[in-house]
């Protein structure tokens, strides 16, 4: 549907200037998120809606959506923050400089694209609108296209998503051909199969591949911190709260596929997990605004990444079900949580950025007096993020750390060893997003104001541009008090969609959201550390961030992505250059000894070669002698001194091969060959004459052996296939039939001329045609000359 | 015979593939020469080499030679000479022109603008 009406945007665009577009545009995810808001009653009651529209029929290829609770979620999510976004664009983004229509347009192709990934229930249409949210953001993040930075961080983020997606697709065709089918929803029912077919673990790993590029999971989460460069706006709505979650929704949709294998809950788990520390790390490290909500980002979604896996545990434990089942909902919840408050820090930093011209930590500061509302919200956002109460972050941090210290608890995979390491990293992680989120706020509005250091006088944002962070803002803090509420409209069914084998209906998911048990609980205790940490950390800030200076350049994984990058061209320049020499002879050399590896090694390991020494015709003594001069003759050409005596053995071969088919029974061709080998030696002999005096060198050929290997290789090679060739004669020849009918049918004797005129007349016709052309061309080339300065000349 | 003529003709490709791979324009065409009598003489062979009489039948002889190969060589050497022809006079034209037999100074671009 926003295709549709991304094609009247420039219409708009053109004919009313004086409106910002943003306005039309907004209409229409608005509308949408209506349209998906009256849904929400009948999935919440676990009903299913789906439509079908067929697309390439002849190759089970259809356009099916399908919405369940999962679907549903990630719709309301994309339509409702996208109309936040659009809105507050219409204030970020300048009517006049800004070229709007290229904005909106690929705007709202992102937004088609991103709901058609969440409501595919098809393999090839979900791979389909998944390339095309990647081609999408890389219009988006090149918007300014004339910034380098823009062009190179569009550059690399499409290399590295369209790589994964590409994966992906491999993973997709490897679950076709395992069940037989492109719906996701009939894989699920045949998944215990699955798991069983030797195809299985290599379509995870690609899946996985396809989901964790497009999720910047770690080593691939490169691309998200260099795709600031985006405008906010896309930022605020690709890079946190839509695209980057289509990996998750993707682990998230096929879970019920792959739970049952090991790999999959290790390689999910461990891996979020993984990304959930080290983009928290580094996201202290950060100067640029955006950068620290960027790392931040990466950080969370590993944290919803590592809850799915977590959640996939339950799929193979039914006595301890209790402890786990939190991860699913924990993992939704999470990511409704964070759409919010990273949607809102995303237009906080864009107000900030615009209104003192500067995103840069280290000029900002003592801006809470100047910009209060902004502040407030970014005040919000922080600490939900940071896991304090009363935000929702909290609530979603919690259950996290419940479910990470549940992992110890099973007795299989492993996790009653290792398990304990998932709490400890999950621990030291929220330490470092709570060192980050405080800086996020401290850096920016508390501290000196420094007015010499800002390129603009700061004041506060017009209101338009505050509206959507406050509303999120307002989500933020609502969501903490009213949890049960969402978790039942939205949560529940979601969660019901990734385990179906646990829940048959929503309401079979029997979790109580509280922000206080009651009693004390360890993530309490575990939270209460945090905080003590964290700002024992956060104060002692100055004096240990020298450490991330001592992390040496070359080991950041940036590195090793240029290192790769220049690598290949360098290479790939180098190995082309080595074998584009520019010299026939080394190409005709490939070419040769490409043959004749692939004929000898064909003849050898299909072992077709044979000699039959019967059927062969009888050896006669002249014929004997001819093929001694015959080779006689070749070797003159091959050992000749002068040009001219190479030409006379050339001659000479000619004309023993036509003596060779007069003893053969072939009298028109030893007449053809006769005449032909005279003028053709007599052309060679005007070759000959006419080389000019200037380079003439008459010289024997220089021996070389790497020639001699080859064109010894080459003989060998025809002369077995040859042999074999003549040994094998599988079907009996067709001339029977002519000596049998050319004269009753054609009225002839002589039964070569007939072929040639009458059974397959249309080959002399070309051969003639042949001819006719090369001497048109000879007279073309001899005539027709016009040598570079005319051409010049005359071009001029 | 046949055996033999494997041979032969094995020998003839081996001169010219040698040629082939040599610097001088002239060379390489005489190799390409070498080629086709090769293959001519491959198709003979292969078409096998028995028979009493020539293909005509006014011999009244009991077994011809196969005459299918023969037409099919026919056609071949025609069309190679054509081709030779054509290649001779553009070797003619470059010495003409670029005033060298080496092909390994033949490299485009040189005097292009």
């Amino acid at each position: 549907m926003p295709i549709v009406a991304a094609l009247f945007v420039p219409l708009f665009y053109k004919r009313m200037k004086h409106i910002h577009t943003g306005w039309f545009v907004l209409a229409v995810p608005a509308t949408l998120a209506i349209i998906y808001a009256t849904y929400i009653a009948q999935v919440a009651k676990g009903e299913v809606f789906t439509a079908e529209l067929p697309w390439i029929p002849s190759l089970d290829i259809s356009v099916i959506s399908y919405l369940d609770g999962l679907s549903l979620l990630f719709s309301l999510l994309i339509t409702g923050i996208g109309s936040l976004v659009v809105l507050y664009s219409i204030f970020y983004l300048d009517k006049h400089k800004e070229k709007l229509h290229n904005f909106y347009v690929y705007l709202l192709l992102f937004m088609s694209a991103m709901l058609g990934v969440v409501q595919s229930d098809h393999l090839i249409t979900l791979y389909f609108f998944w390339e095309l949210t990647s081609i999408s953001s890389f219009l988006l993040i090149g918007y300014w296209y004339t910034r380098d930075a823009s062009r190179l961080g569009a550059l690399k983020s499409m290399l590295i998503t369209v790589g994964g997606g590409l994966m992906m697709l491999g993973g997709f065709v490897l679950l076709y051909l395992m069940g037989g089918t492109f719906s996701i929803r009939e894989l699920i029912t045949m998944a215990p199969n699955l798991a069983e077919h030797p195809l299985f673990t290599w379509s995870l790993l690609l899946l996985l591949l396809g989901a964790f590029t497009k999720s910047a999971q770690f080593p691939f989460y490169i691309w998200l911190p260099d795709a600031m460069e985006a405008p906010t706006p896309v930022s605020a709505y690709l890079h946190s709260a839509t695209m980057v979650k289509a990996g998750i929704y993707l682990v998230a949709r096929f879970t019920p596929i792959f739970a049952a294998s090991e790999l999959w809950v290790w390689l999910v788990t461990g891996v979020g997990i993984l990304t959930l520390f080290w983009g928290s790390f580094f996201a202290v490290k950060q100067t640029d605004l955006k950068g620290i909500l960027a790392f931040s980002t990466v950080s969370q979604l590993g944290l919803i990444m590592s809850l799915l896996g977590a959640s996939a545990v339950a799929f193979h434990s039914n006595d301890s079900i209790d402890t786990i089942k939190y991860a699913a909902f924990a993992a939704i919840f999470h990511l409704i949580n964070h759409a919010t408050f990273k949607g809102s820090l995303f237009m906080i930093a864009g107000i900030v950025d615009h209104e003192t011209g500067t995103r840069d930590i280290r000029k900002l500061g003592g801006l809470m007096s100047i910009m209060p509302i902004s502040f407030t919200v970014a005040a919000i956002g922080s600490l939900s993020m940071a896991g304090l109460p009363p935000f929702n972050g909290f609530l979603s941090k919690e259950m996290f750390l419940t479910a990470m210290l549940a992992l110890q608890n099973f007795e299989f995979f492993g996790f009653d060893t290792w398990g304990a390491l998932f709490p400890i990293i999950a621990w030291i992680a929220s330490i470092f997003t709570f060192i980050y989120s405080f800086y996020f706020v401290a850096r920016t509005f508390m501290g000196n104001y420094k007015p010499e250091q800002l390129p603009h006088q700061p004041h506060e944002a017009p209101i338009g541009m505050l509206i959507s962070p406050i509303l999120l803002a307002t989500c933020v803090i609502v969501i903490f008090f009213v949890p049960n509420f969402i978790g039942d409209t939205f949560v529940k069914p979601a969660v019901q969609a990734i385990q179906p084998f646990l829940y048959t209906t929503p309401q079979d998911v029997d979790i109580y959201v509280s922000a206080w048990h009651g009693h004390i609980t360890p993530e309490l205790l575990m939270t209460v550390g945090i905080i003590i940490v964290g700002v024992l950390l956060f104060v002692t800030l100055p004096k240990w961030q020298g450490l991330y200076r001592r992390f040496p350049q070359a080991f950041t994984l940036n590195n090793a992505y240029n290192k790769i990058m220049q690598g290949l061209d360098v290479g790939l320049n180098r190995l082309s250059q080595r074998f584009m020499t520019e010299s026939m002879r080394h190409y005709l050399l490939y070419m040769f000894s490409g043959i004749t590896i692939i004929v000898i090694g064909s003849l050898f390991l299909k072992d077709a070669f044979r000699i039959a020494w019967q059927e062969t015709s009888p050896i006669r003594p002249y014929e004997l002698i001819l093929a001694v001069v015959l080779v006689i003759g070749t070797a003159i050409v091959i050992l000749a001194k002068s040009r001219l005596t190479a030409i006379i053995g050339l001659g000479a071969v000619g004309y023993t091969v036509a003596l060779f088919f007069v003893i053969f029974n072939a009298p028109d061709l030893a007449l053809t060959q006769l005449v032909i080998e005279t003028i053709s030696v007599a052309l060679f002999l005007m070759a000959f004459y006419h080389l000019p005096k200037l380079g003439k060198r008459e010289e024997r050929m220089k021996f070389q052996l790497n020639r001699a290997i080859i064109s010894i290789a080459v003989g060998i090679m025809v002369t077995l296939v040859a042999l074999s060739a003549h040994s094998q004669k599988l079907i009996p020849s067709i001339s029977k039939y002519y000596e049998e009918t050319v004269y009753s049918l054609a009225g002839g004797g002589n039964i070569v001329n007939v072929i040639l005129v009458d059974y397959r007349g249309f080959d002399t016709l070309f051969e003639i045609t042949v001819l006719g052309i090369a001497g048109m061309g000879i007279l073309a080339m001899i005539k027709l000359r016009m040598n570079r300065k005319e051409k010049i000349h005359e071009n001029k | 015979m046949e055996i033999i003529m494997a041979f032969v003709i094995g020998f003839l490709f081996m001169a010219a593939v040698y040629l082939m791979l040599s610097k001088s324009l002239l060379r390489i065409i005489i190799g390409t020469g070498l080629l086709s009598h090769g293959a001519h003489l491959l198709i003979l062979t292969m078409g096998g080499l028995g028979g009493e009489a020539p293909p005509v039948l006014s011999e009244g002889a009991k077994t011809f030679a196969d005459p299918l190969p023969q037409a099919l060589i026919l056609t071949a050497i025609v069309i190679s000479f054509g081709v030779t022809a054509f290649f001779l006079v553009l070797a003619y034209r470059s010495y003409q022109e670029l005033k060298t037999d080496d092909i390994s100074l033949m490299r485009g671009s040189d005097e292009d603008e």
